[in-house]
């Protein structure tokens, strides 16, 4: 049995996401590839050949896999998919838009966001916004699966994977058009160790600014939001946490005035 | 054009789900059901691409058909769709939960009767929480994708969507006819007024089975339990920042 990892980049590093969702694979077989979308992501191809563990890496370049488009990861991978058991990516913004679109073309079950690999068939996944666990056992031969990276160890470096070139899939009927994508210094919400989220008592995105910002510097930390701050527009959107937003899983959360739920 | 708004009964987003004793499952016995919160936004926003509404142009959608698989009484959830201002519906009864890819396909069915023009529905419902449906239907389709919708826009037969993703916002631009699923911010949807709930009771509803569209529902994943996640311990107030500090540091997180 092999496993196929679709890996999580920002087009210069691999993210971590990438290594925790190959601790996930390993648990399934020993055989682990990862396949990286992108555009000159040579570099990344490179990287993630050394994550420990890893068989080997599939580099697939073009504009449209580069844009994560949908339709364009679907006709990367269907090619793929004969080789391999099962197909996990992280359970990111990514991750969810083209798996279950894999997953009909395969007409196999996606399994979403599992948090634990109890066996090679059965996962554990939360529901109802995390407050139940489902265990479930899979019937499909082949399986798509996206994991929660916060729930798994990232895998170690140390691997010596080869890389090679396999043809990337279009989008014929879909086209990228722009994105604006929030800069920052501090380290990305899912990811973080330290998080300080700040809540709707702070009353206005100056104050939300000027309390969380040099707080979140001084710790180091990323900065999260409850729903009401976003819906008040204190906080942008990528900021919200919970089940609509980001699920994080910091060492320790510094909340300011976010009421819990 | 033609917009084809799936929807779906589960328990009210303002009630906490409790798990069954003996693990089977959530307990839904007398608990107050209602339309997923995700679809209500796509219900609204159809409306809004019928009425004019924001940025749209006055009879973008010419026709909306809600669609839902469920039990007798998705009818209401239905009914709660026609009174926001669709105006007809089709129900695929169904006395068992259908995973997401058998949603899917019965979904795939009823577009090849009704062919729409644009499929609307929500990222997501709050049971579940697969988030698969839309990409899946549209991978069966053969038709572009567009999901987590924040922003809208129907011009020269593409829907262009504006994307809530990780990190920002991204714009593709889909050809119609295409599956857009739609996020929490695209709008927020209204309370359907006593006129328009009167004259919902009087709009169609078709009765349809699962049978009648004769696609392989069955379930390829087999619940083994459903437990309730570990207790989260309580959190605990500081006296000041230098306490938090210092609470911080034996933590081993500074």
């Amino acid at each position: 049995m092999a496993v196929l990892v679709i890996a999580d980049h920002d087009g210069s590093v691999v993210r971590d996401t990438t290594h925790k969702t190959v601790t996930a694979a390993l648990a399934l077989s020993s055989d682990v590839d990862v396949l990286v979308l992108g555009k000159d992501a040579k570099g990344v191809a490179d990287a993630a050949a050394k994550i420990a563990g890893v068989r080997k890496v599939l580099l697939a370049e073009g504009d449209a896999v580069a844009h994560g488009l949908a339709e364009a990861v679907e006709a990367t991978v269907l090619p793929l998919a004969g080789n391999y058991d099962a197909i996990l990516t992280p359970a990111n913004t990514d991750g969810k838009n083209f798996a279950p679109r894999i997953a009909a073309k395969l007409d196999t079950a996606p399994i979403s966001d599992i948090v634990e690999v109890v066996s090679a068939d059965t996962f554990v996944r939360p529901i109802y916004a995390g407050n139940a666990l489902e265990t479930v056992q899979s019937a499909d031969a082949k399986k798509v699966i996206t994991v929660r990276p916060t729930a798994f160890a990232a895998a170690a470096e140390g691997g010596s994977a080869s890389v090679e070139s396999v043809a990337a899939g279009e989008a014929p009927k879909t086209a990228f058009v722009s994105e604006e994508m929030v800069k920052s210094d501090r380290p990305e919400l899912g990811a973080a160790k330290i998080v300080v989220s700040g809540g709707r008592a702070l009353g206005s995105a100056e104050e939300f600014h000027a309390v969380m910002d040099p707080l979140a510097d001084k710790l180091g930390a990323a900065v999260g939001a409850s729903r009401a701050a976003v819906d008040a527009g204190y906080a942008p959107n990528d900021y919200q946490v919970g089940q609509t937003g980001k699920v994080v899983a910091p060492a320790s959360r510094a909340p300011s005035s976010t009421w819990p739920g | 054009m033609k917009v084809l708004v799936p929807v779906k009964r589960v328990i009210d987003s303002n009630v906490k789900a409790r798990v069954k004793a003996d693990q089977t499952g959530v307990d839904l016995a007398n608990v107050k059901m209602s339309m997923n919160p995700f679809d209500e936004i796509a219900v609204e926003e159809a409306v809004r691409l019928k009425e004019g509404k924001e940025h749209h142009a006055a009879g973008t959608a010419t026709e909306i058909v809600v669609v839902s698989i469920g039990v007798t009484q998705a009818q209401e959830t239905i009914r709660t769709a026609l009174a926001m201002g669709a105006d007809r519906g089709v129900l695929v009864q169904s006395d068992t939960d259908l995973e997401p890819l058998a949603v899917a396909k019965v979904l795939k069915a009823v577009v090849d009767e009704e062919k729409p023009d644009l499929v609307l529905l929500g990222k997501q419902s709050i049971d579940g929480d697969n988030n698969a449906v839309g990409q899946m239907l549209a991978a069966l389709l053969d038709w572009p994708q567009a999901t987590f919708a924040g922003k809208l826009a129907i011009e020269g037969g593409k829907a262009v969507v504006t994307r809530e993703v990780d990190g920002g916002l991204q714009t593709v631009s889909a050809e119609l006819p295409a599956v857009v699923s739609v996020d929490l911010r695209l709008n927020t949807p209204r309370y359907a007024s006593l006129p328009n709930i009167m004259k919902a009771k009087k709009k169609e509803i078709a009765m349809k089975a699962v049978a009648d569209y004769g696609v392989d529902t069955a379930d390829r994943l087999k619940v083994l339990k459903v437990t309730e996640p570990p207790k989260r311990s309580a959190g605990v107030k500081v006296a000041d920042a230098a306490e938090l500090v210092s609470k911080l540091k034996d933590a081993g997180v500074l």
